[in-house]
C-alpha cells in the first residue's frame, strides 16, 4: 500500500502548470515556510474565464499534487465556476489524500482564492 | 534498490536470519520449563546473555533481554525515577535531542512532580561534559545522555559523562541503540550505569533488544507476570530472536574496524559531493559522528520530496521534516542544534551500511543534486532567496 493514490504521485511527478506567469493579473500566496508549505498561484484572467495559470509550490509531495490538480481543475473555467472551488474538490480529483494532508488541499483553495482577490484588488472588476 | 536508511532498520545478517531459523527448529521449548527440552532453550537464552555481555565488557547478570529500544528506555528512565521518588530526588538531566522514547518518558515524569533539565546540544550537536557536571544537583536521580544521535550521527562525550556521573555519585543511562555493533562500546571502561540497544539497529531481527544494568542499579519491572529475567521482564522469552541478536552483535562487533574504515570514506565522499550543492549544509559535527551518517539541510526545499522523488530513483533515505513525521513542527534534533524551521523542513538523513559502493555513492550524489535542483525550480521561497527578496540562510 503506497503512502498516495497513483493520482497524486502522478502529478507530484509531472506537476502541470509549474513556473511563473509574467502576465498574471491575480498573483496569491498563502502558507508560510515555518509550516512548510507555500503555494503561489499565478492567474491570467480574461473576459471573466482564466485563460491560463501557473503555480510555485515550497512543499511536500502532496502540497505540489494539490497546487497541479488545482491548476487543471481551473483552468479556462469562467471566474464565478472558480470561485466555488472547494478543497474536497481538489482532494476527490487526485482520488483522495490521508487525512493529516487534508491541509495541502486547503492550500490551493485558499491559493486560488487570494489569486481571485488580487485580481480584483488590481483591475477594479467584480468577481 | 539502494538502502540508505540503515538509522531506521537494518536488514537481518545471513547469520543472525540462519540462527532466528535454526534456534525456532531446535530451540523452540519454554525456557521455563524443567524438562531437558526446556532447558535447552534456557541454555540458549543463556549464552546469548554471556555473549552480549561480554561484547560490551558487562557481566552476563547484568543484561536484560527487552522487545527493544524503547522499552529499553523507559525501564531504564522508569527505574531510577522510582528509586529518586524513594529517596527525594526527583530531579533528572538529559538533552535536548534524545529519541522520543526518552523525551516523552521523562515528559511523563514532569505530571509526577519531576524536574527535567534538557542540556543545549549546541550547533555541532555534541553535549559538553561539563553541562552534565553542572546541571547535576544534589536531588538529580539520573542523568541519560544518548549516545549517539539517530538523525545527525553526532557521538557523545560518554567516558567523560560517565565519570562525571561516577564521581557525583548519580547514575548514568545513556541510549546506545544508535551505537551499539557500530562503534566499540565499553561500560565499564566508561562507567555506564546502564545502556539501552535494540537488535534491529545491528542486523538482528526486529521486536528484540538489551537493557544493560550495572549491578547494584536498583530495576523495576514494566511488565508484571512471570519470573523470567529476574523477575525483572515478565514474559516468554523469545530464544530464537535473543540468540539471532547475539550472533547478529558478535558479527557487527567483529568486522567494527575494518567496515568503520570503508564506511568513512565512503561517508565523507558524501558528504563531499552532496556539499556542493549551493545552500545546504551539514547538520552535526562534519568528524565525531557515526561512520554511516550523513544529514543535510538543504534550502528552498521540503524533505518528504524530496523523499518521494529519490524512492522513484530507487534510494530510499529519510528525512526529519514535518511532512514525514506526521506533526507540524520539524526534527526536535535538528531544532535543538539551532536550525529554524524553514531550512529544518528541507532535511535528509541518508545511513548508509557496508555494503554501499563507489558507484552507490556516485548515484546518491549525482540524484540528490538532482532533485534538489529540480525542487528549487518551482519553489516560491527558492525564488524570492534568489531574488534577493527574502535572504539565505545557509
Amino acid at each position: 500500500m503506497a503512502l498516495y493514490s497513483e493520482k497524486v504521485m502522478d502529478h507530484f511527478r509531472n506537476p502541470r502548470n509549474v513556473g511563473i506567469l509574467e502576465d498574471a493579473n491575480g498573483v496569491g500566496e498563502v502558507g508560510n515556510a515555518k509550516c512548510g508549505d507555500i503555494m503561489k498561484m499565478y492567474l491570467k484572467i480574461e473576459d471573466g474565464v482564466v485563460k491560463d495559470v501557473k503555480f510555485e509550490t515550497f512543499g511536500c509531495g502532496s502540497a505540489i499534487a494539490s497546487s497541479s490538480m488545482a491548476t487543471e481543475l481551473i483552468k479556462g473555467k469562467p471566474v464565478s465556476e472558480v470561485k466555488q472551488l472547494t478543497n474536497k474538490a481538489v482532494a476527490d480529483a487526485l482520488d483522495g489524500l490521508p487525512a493529516y494532508k487534508m491541509h495541502c488541499s486547503v492550500l490551493a483553495e485558499e491559493a486560488i482564492q487570494s489569486a481571485l482577490e488580487d485580481y480584483q484588488k488590481r483591475t477594479g472588476n467584480k468577481i | 534498490m539502494i538502502y540508505a536508511d540503515n538509522a531506521a532498520t537494518t536488514k537481518m545478517s545471513r547469520r543472525a536470519l540462519e540462527t532466528l531459523i535454526s534456534f525456532n527448529e531446535k530451540f523452540w521449548g519454554n525456557p521455563s520449563s524443567l524438562y531437558t527440552h526446556g532447558q535447552n532453550a534456557k541454555e540458549a537464552l543463556e549464552q546469548a546473555r554471556r555473549d552480549i555481555a561480554s561484547l560490551i565488557n558487562a557481566q552476563p547478570g547484568e543484561i536484560y533481554f527487552t522487545s527493544g529500544g524503547s522499552e529499553s528506555d523507559n525501564q531504564a528512565i522508569l527505574s531510577a525515577a522510582e528509586t529518586g521518588k524513594k529517596t527525594g530526588k526527583k530531579h533528572i538531566v538529559s538533552t535536548a535531542f534524545e529519541h522520543h522514547a526518552v523525551l516523552h518518558t521523562l515528559e511523563n515524569l514532569k505530571k509526577e512532580g519531576f524536574e527535567i533539565t534538557l542540556l543545549d546540544v549546541h550547533s555541532n550537536g555534541i553535549v559538553k561534559a561539563e553541562d552534565v557536571d553542572e546541571a547535576i544537583r544534589d536531588d538529580t536521580c539520573l542523568v541519560s545522555v544518548m549516545y549517539a544521535n539517530n538523525e545527525i550521527g553526532t557521538i557523545q562525550p560518554i567516558k567523560e559523562i560517565g565519570s562525571i556521573c561516577k564521581k557525583r555519585g548519580v547514575p548514568f543511562h545513556t541510549d546506545a541503540v544508535q551505537a551499539v555493533g557500530h562503534i566499540p562500546i565499553d561500560v565499564t571502561g566508561d562507567n555506564i550505569d546502564m545502556l539501552s540497544a535494540s537488535a534491529h539497529k545491528f542486523h538482528g531481527p526486529k521486536g528484540v533488544g538489551f537493557l544493560y544494568v550495572k549491578k547494584g542499579i536498583r530495576l523495576s519491572s514494566l511488565i508484571e507476570g512471570g519470573a523470567q529475567e529476574r523477575g525483572k521482564r515478565a514474559g516468554t522469552e523469545n530464544v530464537p530472536a535473543i540468540a539471532a541478536m547475539a550472533e547478529a552483535l558478535k558479527e557487527s562487533i567483529g568486522k567494527i574496524a575494518e567496515k568503520t574504515e570503508t564506511l568513512v570514506i565512503m561517508r565523507n565522499r558524501l558528504i563531499k559531493g552532496i556539499s556542493e550543492i549551493p545552500h545546504s549544509s551539514l547538520n552535526g559535527d562534519p568528524e565525531k559522528r557515526l561512520p554511516g551518517n550523513v544529514s543535510f539541510c538543504f534550502e528552498g526545499i521540503e524533505g518528504e520530496a524530496l523523499l518521494l522523488l529519490l524512492d522513484d530513483r530507487g534510494i530510499c533515505a529519510s528525512s526529519g521534516s514535518a511532512c514525514t513525521s506526521g506533526s507540524l513542527d520539524p526534527s526536535h534534533v535538528l531544532l535543538a542544534i539551532g536550525r529554524v524551521h524553514d531550512v529544518a523542513h528541507g532535511s535528509l538523513r541518508l545511513s548508509i551500511d557496508d555494503t554501499v559502493t563507489d558507484d552507490d555513492v556516485d548515484y546518491i550524489v549525482a540524484s540528490v543534486k538532482e532533485v534538489v535542483e529540480y525542487l528549487r525550480g518551482f519553489s516560491p521561497i527558492w525564488r524570492d532567496l534568489v531574488s534577493g527578496k527574502k535572504e539565505f540562510i545557509l
